[in-house]
């Protein structure tokens, strides 16, 4: 008797969720199949990455990453067109982290100028990003969603503390938006039923489950998102369906395993080298747990990743 | 769990009167109701319907899904009567079911109407002997029904199986009967087998004010059990409240603070 592979029936189905203008659209979302699992169900649209890029000069990311934006990380609009046209970015993730009170506590006029000038010098879909300061969001994401009236973008991240303004103003303007909890797959769903209940339509949502690099937490990640996955399809459960994002550069490159020197740690192997494999086994990791949507760092896990996604489709 | 509303009954005297008179207004505001609390089948039970059955059957159908983009549950003895209503269901809103086949041989009919539009009904655990008198004569019967089911050609994903609830003001016993039936119609087959109940069957004849409390804890028992649907009154908020909250205990949905008004 021939063999005949096993498969899993799905109730439900992941949300299709678009951003961006024109011929540059994307879309991310859309499958009724746990990731990659393209046997047992339709899986139309691939992972997307973004490149990030900040409103101020990355003092904080080690060497190997920062020196490949030296020449233009003075100027986030510089940044982001190098991204654009020398990196080919998909789409580019603005993090206006000056805006941090810790940081150059820049206001939200500010951050609107540079999101509007950012808007007019790319193509490519904008996913615009606070400085994850709960209050400072409220005012700066507000700002930055009207600014960016008419682009279809990405605006986040709403938590708990801040969603009321954050989602009033991306309904206001017509954005897409993420939500955000921190590693409870129940604050997650509770905060996705928060926002739908002001009115917020479902299919513009995306879910940040909160990321976590390889070694410092990456297993509740996972497991978070491949609950919600397994919630969304086989429970049909229409809270959990919005699209999951990854913001995995962020958490990668702060810890000592890229910026631990070949001189202290030889046995580590090349710094470099050390950084990207890091960076692109994280959200290789997110992919296969079911993230539409990542946000990263270096161009060669960018390429690394975009290749394995490529041959697992 | 699946959610059978259960109000659109001739049994109703309000849904009687509409029936009759063929005013569709009452019928789709209670299938409207039953819809947005939460049920995701709508029963239609338009009783033996021996007279016009076909066109009243129709009509229904018609009436309801014009205003509720629901399946429906096609509830009658009168085999013309349920494949009118076939025929009339838009199956873009899900399968319709049909209510019901048994092991008795003037309801084997319903099998044939059931493979003939690819649709799913509804096995009632009644033979030709009568009431079932335990849990394992009732798996007798379901297991007939499969047999025949299969004879029909209607898979065995699309059955569900009914083990008949008997009011527990006169037949007590028979309570535990039906939950322990409903555990061993899962075992009958793998994947196991569907399973449906009546629920206010259990509570008939009992005092008005009790009625309510009996569904509610019968229901827990039946989900815990496995049930996979009950044909229930959806409009009782917190009979649908105890089956929400059983859903978030045996897993079936993901706990958030506001679960209830999903």
């Amino acid at each position: 008797m021939a063999y005949v592979i096993p498969k899993e029936t799905y109730s439900g189905k992941v949300l299709g969720v678009d951003f961006g203008k024109g011929d540059n659209i994307l879309k991310i979302g859309g499958e009724n199949a746990l990731p990659f699992l393209s046997f047992e169900g339709e899986i139309p649209n691939r992972p997307v990455i973004a490149y990030e890029v900040q409103d101020t000069v990355p003092v904080e990311w080690p060497e190997t990453v920062k020196n490949q934006y030296k020449d233009v990380s003075d100027n986030a609009v510089n940044w982001a067109k190098y991204c654009q046209n020398e990196l080919k970015a998909q789409a580019i993730a603005l993090r206006l982290l000056s805006t941090h009170p810790d940081r150059e506590n820049r206001s939200p006029e500010d951050a609107a100028k540079t999101v509007k000038e950012i808007l007019s010098a790319i193509n490519v879909p904008l996913i615009i990003l606070g400085s994850n300061h709960v209050e400072k969001d409220a005012s700066v994401l507000v700002a930055a969603a009207e600014a960016a009236s008419g682009y279809n973008c990405i605006i986040g991240k709403a938590q708990e503390g801040n969603y009321k303004t954050i989602v009033a103003a991306a309904l206001a303007h017509n954005h897409k938006l993420i939500a955000m909890s921190e590693l409870d797959i129940n604050l997650a769903k509770q905060l996705n039923i928060l926002i739908t209940q002001m009115g917020f339509d479902k299919e513009k949502l995306m879910t940040d489950p909160m990321c976590s690099a390889l070694g410092y937490g990456l297993e509740y990640t996972y497991s978070v998102m491949e609950r919600i996955r397994i919630a969304a399809l086989l429970q049909n459960d229409a809270t959990m369906q919005p699209p999951i994002v990854g913001d995995v550069g962020m958490y990668v490159w702060k810890i000592k395993e890229v910026s631990a020197k070949e001189s202290d740690i030889p046995e580590w192997g090349l710094l470099e080298d050390r950084g990207i494999a890091w960076e692109a086994v994280t959200a290789t990791a997110m992919i296969i747990a079911g993230t539409n949507l990542l946000i990263m760092r270096h161009s060669k896990a960018i390429e690394t990743v975009q290749k394995v996604i490529e041959e697992l489709i | 769990m699946l959610v059978i509303g259960e109000k659109i009954s001739i049994i109703a005297k309000k849904v009687r009167e509409a029936m009759m008179s063929r005013d569709p207004k009452p019928i789709q505001e209670i299938a409207e109701e039953q819809w947005k609390a939460g049920a995701t089948l709508i029963d239609v039970n338009i009783g033996p319907a021996e007279e016009k059955g076909e066109e009243l059957m129709t009509w229904m159908v018609e009436s309801i899904q014009e205003k509720v983009p629901l399946p429906l549950c096609i509830d009658t003895t009168n085999p013309q009567a349920i494949e009118a209503g076939l025929k009339a269901h838009n199956n873009q809103w899900g399968r319709p079911l049909i209510n019901s086949t048994s092991n008795e041989s003037e309801r084997f009919v319903m099998l044939e109407l059931a493979a003939k539009y690819n649709v799913q009904v509804i096995g009632l655990t009644l033979g030709k002997g009568g009431l079932p008198a335990d849990a394992e004569e009732r798996c007798e019967i379901a297991a007939e029904i499969m047999a025949r089911a299969a004879e029909y050609g209607v898979p065995l994903e699309d059955i569900y199986l009914d083990p008949l609830i008997l009011q527990v003001c006169t037949m007590q016993d028979q309570a535990l009967h039906s939950l322990k039936a409903i555990k061993m119609f899962q075992e009958l087959n793998d994947p196991p087998m569907k399973t449906v109940v009546g629920l206010s069957n259990i509570s008939n004849g009992v005092p008005k004010q009790m009625r309510s409390l009996i569904d509610r804890v019968y229901l827990t028992l039946l989900m815990y059990e496995g049930l996979t649907a009950a044909i229930m009154n959806p409009l009782d908020k917190e009979l649908m409240d105890i089956l929400k909250t059983t859903d978030v205990f045996l897993g079936k949905t993901l706990y958030a603070d506001a679960y209830l008004e999903m």
